[in-house]
């Protein structure tokens, strides 16, 4: 076995970029793979409902374009991670079609595997049955109902469908969810590395260049991992690490900075160390990994909360600013009057209509502590119902109510509300959400996905 | 009176996954954050009064390796949903900004 490994991420997101010299600085460095993570959660539930990515084909082709030129140049692997920001099927077979629309313009040729990471209702039904599905903290709650309204479910897969496609000689692995980690800590756990180094040095990379002082755009990040530690440097010679720099990372987007859960067990970095080895580089020791008494697959589920309709608009008159909640409260009653006037009674439990107050308490909601408002207030309406049509027809009543809504100090018709727009009604389409936090205990850990090869010739 | 933001390089506040919300504190200097580590300014308590949850569900971790003070609480709505006003959480730490801390 090799004393060290170097791992290159080429962007913290792919679609989001990175710069082409620093790819090429990174390369000459003799990486043993690259790897990117597509996909998150922190976007909402819209882009695993619908099958939308957060970025556009175009960026992550660019991103993509680079990567597999420099890995098939140096004859190493590719690795891409939660396929399209949701990583459902839908959105990994998005991905392929990208990648192999590369493949075409560049005459690129290699072994595709793509690992598919959604859930059977069925498969998950029975796990649930066998009491192998167990909730996460502060999960929702769970049954057979809420997997029949789920949209898309999918798992989050560990190394091991990875590990099982590098065997197989794949030269470009896409995979749907994975955890972020997985990505990086695959080919180095495979080549028998130290896990606890492996899955600390997997967290540092996972997010590009986040772990730098001071991240001005994003890009590569590169990492050389031996079974004691791992040093972390950027290929990019503006950017620099220092140990407070990498250690910081260990809190963004993790409710804890000394724990990592993955499916086969658990990275704790209480006793982690970081040392400056030039003004630049950090050297990380110290972790642990303790390995999971069982192995679990994180799901990821969505179903439709309805469609919606919203309206933008800005009040400016301080006689109505002056009274503006009693206001917004007469408001929002007349408005569900005139919709029960003209659609019935009926529609009254079908729709929900909510009233954002920018300038008030936009940002907290009802947590907001402060009281007082500005010189003007921006307000959002938002309509929700079981379908567009009916939310738009509803907004209408709702629109046309409330930006002739009087207050006793005028007398004669008032236009109340400023419209941006004509029309005021915008449809935002489907709106989603998350609906489990929850893990499966699968009988192995490839179980839960399916790996495809193809021979992809350009 | 030194408020948070004068001794901090960073207050954020972000999505642990869609159900839980975590705040970071990260410290300009190793000497004020031990003195606001310290003094328990960065609490329990404080969270569970501005943030309206019981003080069990608030954890808070002290992070010396990176001069900083993290804590988790659990989101108030799932992200995204429609109650929901801040995707990413990424605007829930204004509260923290002006907290008073000790002289330094």
């Amino acid at each position: 076995m090799a004393s060290e490994i170097r791992i290159l991420s080429a962007t913290g997101v792919l679609g989001s970029g990175f710069r082409e010299e620093t790819l090429k600085r990174a390369m000459a460095l003799g990486p043993a793979f690259i790897g990117a993570d597509s996909g998150s959660t922190d976007p909402g539930p819209y882009y695993l409902g619908s099958g939308e990515n957060l970025f556009s084909d175009s960026a992550c082709k660019r991103d993509l374009r680079l990567m597999l030129l420099a890995g098939r140049a140096a004859k190493i692997p590719v690795i891409v991670g939660s396929a399209c920001t949701g990583g459902a099927d839908a959105q990994l077979e998005r991905l392929a079609g990208i990648a192999r629309e590369i493949a075409r313009e560049e005459k690129l040729s290699f072994k595709l595997a793509t690992i598919a990471s959604e859930q059977d209702k069925g498969y998950l039904k029975k796990k649930l049955r066998q009491g192998k599905i167990t909730p996460l903290a502060n999960a929702p709650a769970f049954d057979e109902a809420v997997i029949d309204r789920s949209a898309h479910i999918v798992g989050m897969c560990g190394t091991e469908p990875y590990i099982e496609a590098l065997q197989n000689g794949a030269d470009v692995i896409l995979a749907g969810r994975s955890s972020d980690t997985s990505i990086f800590a695959a080919l180095p756990v495979m080549r028998g590395f130290n896990p606890a180094t492996v899955w600390h040095m997997a967290k540092i990379l996972e997010c590009g260049a986040a772990c730098v002082v001071l991240r001005k755009y994003p890009d590569c990040m590169f990492a050389t991992v031996t079974n004691d530690h791992f040093i972390v440097e950027p290929p990019n010679p503006e950017y620099r690490c220092d140990p407070v720099s990498v250690a910081s990372h260990n809190l963004y987007e993790n409710s804890t900075p000394y724990e990592l859960v993955e499916p086969s067990g658990v990275l704790n970095t209480f006793s982690a160390k970081y040392e400056a080895v030039s003004d630049r580089a950090v050297r990380v020791s110290g972790s642990t990994f303790k390995p999971a008494a069982r192995y679990t697959i994180k799901l990821e589920g969505v179903e439709l909360a309805g469609y919606q309709s919203i309206i933008i608009g800005a009040v400016r008159d301080p006689i109505i600013l002056r009274q503006l909640d009693t206001w917004l409260d007469g408001l929002v009653k007349a408005s569900k009057d005139r919709i029960r006037a003209v659609f019935g009674t009926d529609v009254e439990s079908q729709y929900r209509l909510d009233v954002r107050v920018f300038g008030k308490n936009a940002a907290m909601g009802p947590l907001e502590p402060e009281t007082g408002i500005g010189h003007e207030v921006g307000l959002l309406f938002q309509l929700t119902a079981p379908s567009q049509a009916l939310a738009t027809s509803l907004m209408k009543s709702v629109g046309h109510m409330a930006v002739h809504y009087p207050v006793p100090e005028w007398s004669g018709l008032i236009t109340s509300i400023a419209f941006p727009y004509s029309p005021p009604e915008i449809a935002r389409g489907p709106s989603y959400r998350f609906n489990m936090n929850h893990v499966v205990e699968p009988a192995s850990p490839l179980e839960m996905f399916r790996i495809g090869y193809k021979a992809v010739r350009g | 009176m030194t408020k948070l933001w004068q001794v901090a390089k960073l207050i954020r506040s972000k999505n642990a996954g869609p159900f839980e919300l975590t705040f970071d504190v990260i410290f300009k200097d190793r000497a004020s954050y031990e003195k606001v580590r310290d003094a328990k300014t960065i609490n329990a308590l404080w969270f569970a009064r501005t943030y309206r949850l019981s003080p069990e569900k608030v954890m808070v971790i002290e992070y010396d390796a990176a001069n900083a003070i993290k804590v988790t609480i659990p989101r108030p709505v799932i992200s995204g949903d429609i109650e929901d006003t801040d995707v990413f959480g990424g605007q829930q730490y204004g509260p923290l900004v002006d907290l008073e801390v000790p002289e330094q």
